[in-house]
């Protein structure tokens, strides 16, 4: 993956606009968490394959982190803490923000087609 | 001696970091050994430091990982294609159901898997149950004797002594190479060791101190 493109996400967040996509949403601070740190919390949410449609999409920067929000016609999508991304050749959009270590903590990811399992 | 030994965990690098030198020691006395693995790991936060995975590539790399450690172990392996961390949320008597159907094939004398709800991760859990159900169902002659591995932190204060205490010093490098085949993930879980101001001499011995001990405890059951 590479440091996020503010312009080129926004262009691929336009061009879905009002089209059915299928949506990767997870964030996670690890399954060990609280056994490596007594202290910590051990939490995660996971979504894989919701089919929406958002009516608009955009992508703001703080302090070279990103936000990514989506608008439904029903609801809305977000993840906050995004640092980089890549499309892959199935044009599918991923959205993830690492740690220091390199570890995944956040992800959006936007498919036309379904997600494999 | 053994006549097979299955090893049943839910994730590319559980063998290496949990068993790799139990493992070793079996093939160094001929004994088959079959490596049943759960998932791909898709769902692991180590994308490897600087990441060389992504969400959607991770399970293709891990898989990869998994076959070099494999081939460093000089074991078999055989993928379940469960997908990670959902393991807990499938039925455990389907799981187990498929878990027996290996064990009917291989007949193996001895299997190793995670202690249920000592072992940390909810998969460890689930699967581990699975297995341990997967024996159960066996005609009871036919039973292998299984091996629970728990890892929480204070599973000896619960469980007591572990009944195999297996030193593996002599097989340390072979488990680290095992260990480091699974690139993506070995460098994340091995830099808790690291310590402010060690050597990389000091990092190693530390590492090779904490994984020289693999410890199980013999399932008991009651019918
Ligand atoms: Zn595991």
């Amino acid at each position: 993956m590479e440091p996020i493109n503010v312009s080129k996400i926004q262009a691929y967040l336009d061009d879905r606009i009002n089209k059915s996509v299928y949506i990767h949403l997870e964030t996670t601070n690890g399954a060990y968490a609280s056994h490596i740190n007594e202290k910590a919390y051990t939490v995660g949410a996971f979504i894989r394959n919701a089919e929406v449609k958002f009516t608009n999409a955009k992508i703001i920067e703080n302090n070279h982190v990103y936000r990514v929000g989506l608008k439904l016609e029903i609801g809305w999508i977000y993840a906050e803490g995004l640092t980089d991304w890549t499309v892959t050749e199935e044009n599918q959009l991923l959205l993830a923000g690492h740690d220091r270590e390199g570890r995944l903590m956040v992800a959006l990811q936007i498919s036309e087609q379904p997600f494999s399992n | 001696m053994e006549k097979h030994v299955v090893v049943i965990y839910p994730h590319p690098d559980d063998e290496s970091f949990g068993a790799a030198g139990t493992i070793i020691q079996y093939r160094k006395q001929g004994v088959p050994v079959t490596y049943l693995c759960g998932t791909l790991g898709e769902m692991g936060r180590n994308m490897g430091n600087p990441p060389i995975a992504n969400r959607e590539s991770l399970s293709e790399i891990r898989k990869e990982e998994l076959l070099e450690a494999a081939r460093v172990l000089d074991m078999e392996v055989e993928m379940l294609g469960f997908r990670d961390k959902t393991l807990e949320f499938e039925d455990r008597t389907k799981v187990a159901t498929n878990l027996k159907e290996y064990l009917d094939r291989i007949k193996p004398s001895l299997v190793i898997t995670h202690y249920p709800d000592h072992a940390v991760h909810p998969d460890h859990h689930a699967l581990g149950a699975a297995a341990i159900e997967a024996v159960r169902m066996m005609d009871k002659s036919e039973r292998p004797v299984v091996w629970a591995q728990a890892i929480s932190r204070n599973y000896t204060e619960v469980l007591g002594k572990p009944d195999v205490i297996n030193d593996v010093r002599a097989e340390i490098d072979t488990k680290l190479d095992a260990i480091y085949a699974h690139k993506t993930q070995a460098a994340g879980v091995l830099s808790q060791f690291m310590q402010p101001g060690f050597s990389q001499e000091e990092f190693k011995k530390k590492v090779a101190n904490n994984f020289s001990t693999e410890q199980f405890y013999i399932w008991k059951y009651n019918d």
